[in-house]
């Protein structure tokens, strides 16, 4: 479904990514593990298309086609979504209204008919339900005002009115209690596990991977993958630290 | 022929006015000012949206009663040059509410220019301003608060922001408040600044396009200046209004 190769990415000329390589299948999740530093929010961001990095070699291919070449927008109706480890206040615009022009936005992309207002509404609820979110966080101004773990909940519900093929979520894990972090994990499970979808899981910490069980698990150093396993490599890191595993 | 005193340049209300299309209105309508009395305890409305071809001069004079209530709600749109001043003369706990949004590219210039007289006690205004300029266009505000000796208790507010799309474009604000009595409250603040690139890439990522992005910011970036508006459609037309050149932007 996502195929990385070779990828270099840097950022005000500093390189961040040095030949960064993965295969995400369909039906599943990995998880990319690493210390501060690594490249794992460059990698979400990259994949994301967020302006400032240089691809300076490697491709990215998703459902078939070169991700680098589409603009963020054509990323999102294509199927990806980003969640993000700082989501961004919007003063002045409600979540409502912006999942409504963001979802008609995609639909509209794959030559989909828009939702009307009360189709909407009840998708909104039925995903606002499943993250335990109150309908009336929905009717403020998206992020703002939300507590860390408010906005990283808003994310997971926005993925569910979304509906993407393959989620990338950067630390959608900080910040939350560990009551939060359950609803979350099973949200992400709720949302995404499917035989036609997949999720890159973007995280420090073995806790989230109790609840959302990866496939394959990576350890991010030095911009590359340096070591692929299965889930007991997360446990693994936890245990032992990076330095002695990623060496 | 009576005499009709034309602006210059010196006098700081005209400071940053277009002197290229001001000599082309007649002398007489610097003279032609529209008075509006509102008696005491009364409340009036006014909505103005300028966004014919032609520039265009407003100059309104609004003498506000004994606890009467004004509103004044302006899109200012349209020609090469578009200006609107308003004179506010407060009686005693009187309140004036103003918002106002400029908004253009090419090479027009907009102002507001206002002049808020809080002559007796206890009056209150409250003004929001907001500027969205693109290409070589200029938006303009001047905001001046008098408050006289007697004037206690008097609350004057005035925020004005500037949104500037391009390189180019300009917003000059200048608030003037001269105040003489020493129990009053009178709040003032000017920022400006560009789209946050962090909202649009987040915007992106979600699925809207550039377009939509920028307009879902811009409206509600300006929203601010109609928010004082009671009756919803009403705010949504001029919200409309005021986007309605925006497709012109790049």
């Amino acid at each position: 479904m996502l195929k990385i190769e070779n990828l270099h990415a840097e950022i005000d000329g500093k390189k961040i990514l040095n030949g960064l390589s993965l295969e995400v299948g369909a039906g599943k999740v990995h998880a990319i593990m690493g210390p501060n530093g690594a490249g794992k929010s460059t990698l979400a961001y990259v994949l994301g298309g967020r302006p400032g990095y240089e691809i300076t070699e490697g491709s990215a291919t998703f459902a078939g086609q070169d991700l680098l070449e589409l603009e963020p927008h054509e990323r999102a109706a294509a199927g990806l979504f980003l969640g993000f480890q700082y989501p961004v206040e919007i003063p002045g615009v409600s979540n409502v209204q912006f999942l409504r022009e963001a979802l008609n936005s995609q639909r509209k992309a794959r030559g989909e008919e828009p939702l009307s207002g009360g189709e909407f509404l009840k998708l909104a609820k039925e995903k606002a339900g499943l993250l335990r979110m109150d309908m009336e966080m929905l009717k403020r101004n998206v992020n703002v005002g939300f507590s860390g773990g408010e906005k990283k909940r808003a994310e997971m519900v926005q993925m569910g009115i979304l509906d993407p093929k393959f989620a990338v979520l950067d630390e959608t894990d900080s910040g939350l209690d560990i009551d939060a972090l359950k609803i979350v994990g099973e949200g992400i499970n709720a949302i995404m596990r499917a035989p036609d979808k997949a999720v890159l899981l973007i995280t420090h910490y073995q806790r989230l991977l109790d609840y959302v069980k990866p496939d394959v698990v990576h350890v991010l150093a030095k911009g590359r993958i340096v070591k692929t396993g299965g889930p007991e490599l997360a446990l693994e890191l936890e245990r032992e630290g990076y330095e002695a595993v990623a060496a | 022929m009576s005499a009709v005193t034309l602006p210059t340049r010196k006098e700081e209300e005209w400071r940053y006015a277009d002197f290229g299309v001001l000599e082309a209105f007649a002398p007489e309508s610097f003279a032609q000012w529209k008075h509006v009395e509102l008696a005491a305890g009364e409340t009036r409305r006014k909505c103005m949206v300028l966004g014919g071809a032609e520039p265009e001069l407003h100059r309104i004079r609004i003498t506000l009663g004994e606890g009467a209530r004004g509103e004044l709600f302006v899109v200012n749109n349209g020609g090469d040059y578009t200006r609107v001043e308003v004179v506010v003369h407060m009686a005693k706990g009187a309140h004036f509410e103003f918002g106002g949004v400029t908004i253009g590219g090419g090479d027009v210039t907009r102002e507001f220019v206002t002049r808020i007289d809080h002559a007796e006690p206890g009056a209150t205004s409250h003004q929001v301003v907001r500027a969205v300029h693109w290409g070589r266009a200029t938006g303009n505000f001047l905001g001046r608060i008098d408050v006289v000796r007697d004037a206690q208790k008097t609350d004057a507010a005035q925020d004005f922001r500037g949104l500037l799309l391009e390189k180019g474009a300009t917003v000059n604000a200048k608030p003037e408040l001269e105040i003489y009595a020493d129990d009053v409250k009178c709040a003032h603040g000017a920022a400006i600044g560009q789209l946050d690139e962090q909202a649009r890439f987040y915007m992106a990522a979600r699925g809207l396009s550039p377009d939509v992005a920028r307009k879902l910011l811009i409206r509600a970036f300006i929203a601010d200046a109609f928010a004082a508006v009671e009756d919803e459609g009403e705010q949504e037309q001029l919200l409309d209004a005021a986007l309605g050149t925006l497709a012109e932007a790049v």
